[in-house]
């Protein structure tokens, strides 16, 4: 029998409406992992209204459809009363004074949020090592990183500190972690779920997505936060309902393989896992097609313009006025702004907001943000083009497994380097999932399949019948030698 | 040179809170003199998370003012931010409209005494407003002030802001415009155009030019001006402060500047910023605005006529004067209520009547014409009976009067109080020679041709009579006594 944070969220499900095990159980089940947080995967623990919550839904006949099972919740996601804080300094003890959409959604359908997890400062980085409160390790490799910005939601799953989490994902936050912590993450379609709570890095890129050790469980995820939200006008939600998958081949589906991320700039180990997990598509009835897309190279100077650009003005409400950190003993309303914003805010998030604000000062705005905009474009229309001729398009999730801490911190271009892969996908708004298919030199690698926009469920059942036929253990070894 | 050498050139920037319930991107009520920050929200306080929604009732509101403007509405309409750092302004930028705003081009036609004109508006945009910074201590300025506070119930406000084509060159044009603007907008029910309040405000782009070059002097801006006087005499005095500077070999500075209307001196407005970069990009927050057309064409259709074109049509087919016009134009009720008389009596008599003699009797009880017992069927009764004789003018006004206290019918009045003109001819006849028999000393200044005299003999007849002699047929009838 094996303990209640081993199953997966489905698993969890069933077993609460099979009376098999309360909420209860569970929920203090994956407090204790949450409360021995050897890899800072939370920033915030919600334990007593957790429990209080599993006993309500334990007492209910009429179980509600997720039966509270936990999930732990990316900390740029605000929560009413439970601090929120982004990983900056900047709201270090802020308590907000609403739930974010897709979080109250998940609460009214009986999901338990056990905790805030940790994440690079205001979602801008790679590896999680932005945070203000310590990075995020890798529950892998202690001594490497889990990725980001998402980091913290990806290690509390691998960890089995939760069964499922919540991540937003910029320019590869959700699935760039979950390939290096060996777990599924997924992004939608841009507009699908609801950013309304959700603490803007770059607001035209945001979007809210499921972590899980199982594609049917990020899918069971995503049904609950996708839709409409009135709250959020960009926000379309879903064209159809997601479906759980049940896929076990791959017959008919033409995979678009992108050469470009298969060459030079991956790694050698990397390159031959995503190979081995190609074949196996194709053993499953998959054709593989190679595809071009020429402007993806401009991805992340294009990502690298945009996204600060929005981040600087998303940014500026932090002024120590209304809320958040404030400097005290200031002369006057500049040195007030100044100083508050020199303190609160970390390194790197200070430098893309000077990188923003520079792109859009007049005389420059056209050469930067303008011609930005228009590769975006292209970048969109090359992924238009592939989607004529295949179903969807495989790469590997990140050019590397996760890398030892500190080893990038010096080197910011090495590090944005590492969301090459997924920034295009982004940059085009569509949906995107990373499977883990593979070990190299015994860390997980992940394996990206990207569809057109709203082809969330063709996604996930070639995800589903992928994820069979590899059988990739998501369990750390270094968790069992742990434990 | 002499100051008849410069002509000015004048551009116009309204800004008007629109009359919606809520706040431009948020749910929260709007609403003037409540207890600070009530009406907020995580929106419009900026917390983290929340977004901006465009309120639809705003859109609405902005299409019709485009369409009372003559302005083209885009088939696509976007919103940008503008970003700048103050304290009033919580997200650190204000949601405003850029390159694609609501309503496009347009031209508004205006009257004045010297005939009809017309100004180009460049375009319309929506907006938020900022919140509103109160400073304690000192004078109430920022400069020396303890501490600023801020009240959010403001912030958010929706705003639509008109700008014109620099086009004007002479004051009283610019206060001509802003009034026959302020009044299609009041009257369609866009903005309540309390201008007190602020919730008008406009500011005018002023420069010089020698007379009749094309070229563009350097402009200042005269900021935030809430009376059309002061805007009138402030745009006046700006034109008079940069010729004497031209005058002087001086050179004109662009900058801020704030009309004082108590003392008439103009100051310059220390800026937010020192330099103005606001880094305007599209708000990717929001979706674009693409009213359907048939809609936009609906709203153009179901426009009323406006306050101008009425007094345009009142002067041009009713023979009303200028001024006329101009009173009765300035509610949609009373010129309303007037059309409807002029519906049943001659038109200049009933302006004549429902701007004077009406709306003087009904000031005392503080009643507007629509709301008293005066119906314009009855009004047009009145007029009608006195313009055929059958009442004299004064016992119509007492018919009126009557009315205004109890109501009822004009007739039915006349009827029951005897106040029917005396009609039998030889009933005056005999009346006239008895008043000439009575006074001859006035008969007398009468034949040495003292004509003022008459108003005495009118006086008496209306005496003997109640009123009830047409005061022209006596003096007729004395004149021809006299002189036989």
């Amino acid at each position: 029998m094996s303990a209640p944070t081993d199953l997966t969220a489905t698993q969890q499900i069933a077993a609460v409406r099979a009376g098999e095990m309360t909420s209860a159980e569970l929920v203090d089940a994956h407090l204790a992992r949450c409360e021995d947080d050897r890899w800072n995967s939370y920033l915030a623990l919600n334990a007593d209204a957790a429990r209080a919550r599993a006993r309500e839904i334990d007492a209910m006949a009429d179980k509600p459809p997720l039966a509270g099972v936990p999930i732990a919740v990316k900390d740029a996601l605000v929560t009413r009363d439970l601090v929120t804080t982004s990983g900056s300094r900047m709201l270090e003890g802020f308590r907000p004074l609403y739930t974010a959409t897709c979080v109250a959604r998940l609460e009214e359908a009986g999901a338990i949020v056990v905790g805030k997890t940790n994440m690079d400062e205001f979602a801008m980085g790679s590896s999680t090592e932005n945070s203000a409160y310590g990075p995020t390790l890798n529950p892998w490799d202690t001594g490497r990183v889990p990725g980001g910005s998402s980091g913290g939601s990806a290690s509390a799953v691998a960890a089995r500190q939760a069964p499922w989490s919540l991540g937003s994902d910029t320019g590869g936050s959700i699935r760039q972690p979950a390939a290096l912590c060996g777990i599924v993450g997924m992004k939608p379609t841009y507009g699908a779920v609801s950013r309304y709570g959700l603490i803007a890095f770059a607001s035209s890129l945001d979007q809210v997505g499921p972590f899980a050790r199982t594609v049917a469980d990020a899918a069971l995820l995503l049904s609950y936060i996708e839709g409409r939200d009135p709250m959020d006008s960009t926000c379309v939600g879903l064209r159809e309902p997601v479906c759980v998958p049940t896929a076990t081949d791959l017959s008919g589906v033409r995979i678009g393989v992108v050469e470009e991320l298969m060459g030079e700039g991956t790694d050698d180990g990397v390159r031959a896992a995503v190979r081995e997990a190609l074949d196996r598509a194709e053993h499953l009835g998959a054709t593989l097609v190679p595809v071009e897309l020429p402007n993806s190279r401009h991805g992340l100077s294009t990502y690298y313009i945009l996204a600060p650009a929005e981040c600087s003005a998303n940014l500026a409400r932090f002024d120590g006025i209304r809320y958040g950190h404030s400097s005290a003993d200031t002369d006057n309303l500049t040195e007030h702004y100044e100083r508050t914003r020199a303190e609160g805010f970390g390194a790197e998030v200070k430098r893309r907001i000077m990188l923003g604000t520079f792109a859009l000062a007049s005389g420059y705005y056209d050469a930067y943000y303008g011609q930005a905009q228009r590769v975006r474009t292209r970048i969109a229309e090359d992924f238009d083009r592939a989607f004529e001729s295949v179903d969807l398009i495989a790469s590997p999730t990140s050019p590397s497994v996760a890398f030892p801490l500190a080893s990038r911190t010096d080197d910011p271009m090495h590090m944005y380097l590492s969301d090459t892969c997924t920034i295009p996908i982004s940059l085009a708004g569509l949906p995107s999932v990373s499977i883990p298919c593979g070990l190299d030199a015994g860390m997980p690698v992940g394996l990206q399949l990207s569809g057109p926009a709203f082809s969330e469920n063709r996604l996930f059942d070639a995800a589903h019948a992928l994820e069979a036929a590899i059988g990739f253990d998501t369990a750390p070894p270094a968790l069992e030698a742990a434990a | 040179m002499s100051a008849r050498a410069y002509e000015a050139v004048i551009g116009i920037e309204i800004h008007a809170q629109l009359l919606t319930n809520t706040k431009m991107f948020c749910g929260c009520a709007l609403s003037f003199g409540d207890e600070p920050n009530v009406h907020t929200c995580p929106v419009c306080l900026a917390h983290p998370g929340a977004l901006p929604v465009t309120n639809a009732e705003a859109v609405r509101l902005a299409i019709i003012a485009g369409h009372a403007l003559g302005c083209e509405i885009p088939e696509r309409s976007t919103f940008h931010r503008k970003n700048y750092f103050y304290p009033d302004l919580p997200k650190a930028y204000q949601i405003s409209q850029f390159d694609e705003p609501i309503c496009g081009p347009g031209r508004f036609r205006y009257l004045t005494e010297g005939g009809e004109k017309e100004l180009g508006i460049t375009r319309a945009h929506l907006e938020e407003d900022a919140a509103k910074l109160i400073h304690v201590g000192g004078d109430g300025r920022r400069a020396g002030a303890e501490q600023s506070i801020v009240d959010f119930n403001r912030g958010g406000t929706p705003l639509l802001e008109i700008v014109t084509e620099p086009e004007l060159s002479d004051a009283a044009d610019a206060a001509a415009f802003l009034r026959q603007l302020r009044l299609t907008l009041v009257q369609l029910g866009i903005t309540d155009g309390n201008m007190e309040q602020g919730s008008m405000r406009a500011d005018a782009n002023i420069s010089i030019r020698p007379a009749g070059s094309t070229g563009l002097g350097t402009k200042t801006e005269l900021k935030n001006m809430n009376s059309f006087t002061f805007i009138e005499r402030g745009i006046q005095a700006e034109i008079a402060r940069q010729t004497a500077i031209l005058e002087a070999g001086g050179t004109i500075t662009q900058e801020t500047l704030h009309y004082d209307p108590v003392t008439g001196e103009i100051h310059s407005l220390r800026s937010k910023e020192e330099a103005h970069d606001y880094r305007y990009f599209p708000e990717p927050d929001l979706v674009s605005v693409a009213p359907d057309r048939a809609w936009v064409e609906e709203l153009r259709a179901s426009l009323p006529e406006s306050p101008v074109d009425r007094r345009r049509r009142w002067v041009a087919d009713s023979g009303l004067s200028f001024e006329d016009a101009e009173v009765l134009a300035e509610t949609r009720e009373l010129g309303d209520y007037f059309e409807r008389v002029a519906a049943v009596a001659p038109a200049k008599s009933a302006a004549n009547w429902v701007r004077g003699e009406l709306r003087a009797q009904l000031r005392e009880r503080g009643q507007e014409p629509w709301e008293s017992n005066v119906t314009p069927a009855a009004l047009g009764e009145i007029i009608a009976m006195a313009e055929a004789r059958e009442v004299s003018m004064p016992n119509a006004k007492a018919v009126l009067a009557e009315l205004i206290a109890n109501g009822g019918d004009p007739r039915a009045i006349v009827e029951a109080k005897g106040l029917g003109a005396i009609s039998d001819e030889g009933e005056l006849e005999a009346l006239v020679d008895r008043l000439i028999a009575d006074n001859p000393a006035q008969v007398q200044q009468l034949r040495d041709g003292k004509d003022k005299v008459i108003g005495f003999f009118v006086g008496q007849a209306m005496k003997a009579t109640q009123g009830r002699a047409d005061p022209g047929r006596v003096g007729e009838l004395l004149r021809e006594r006299v002189r036989e």
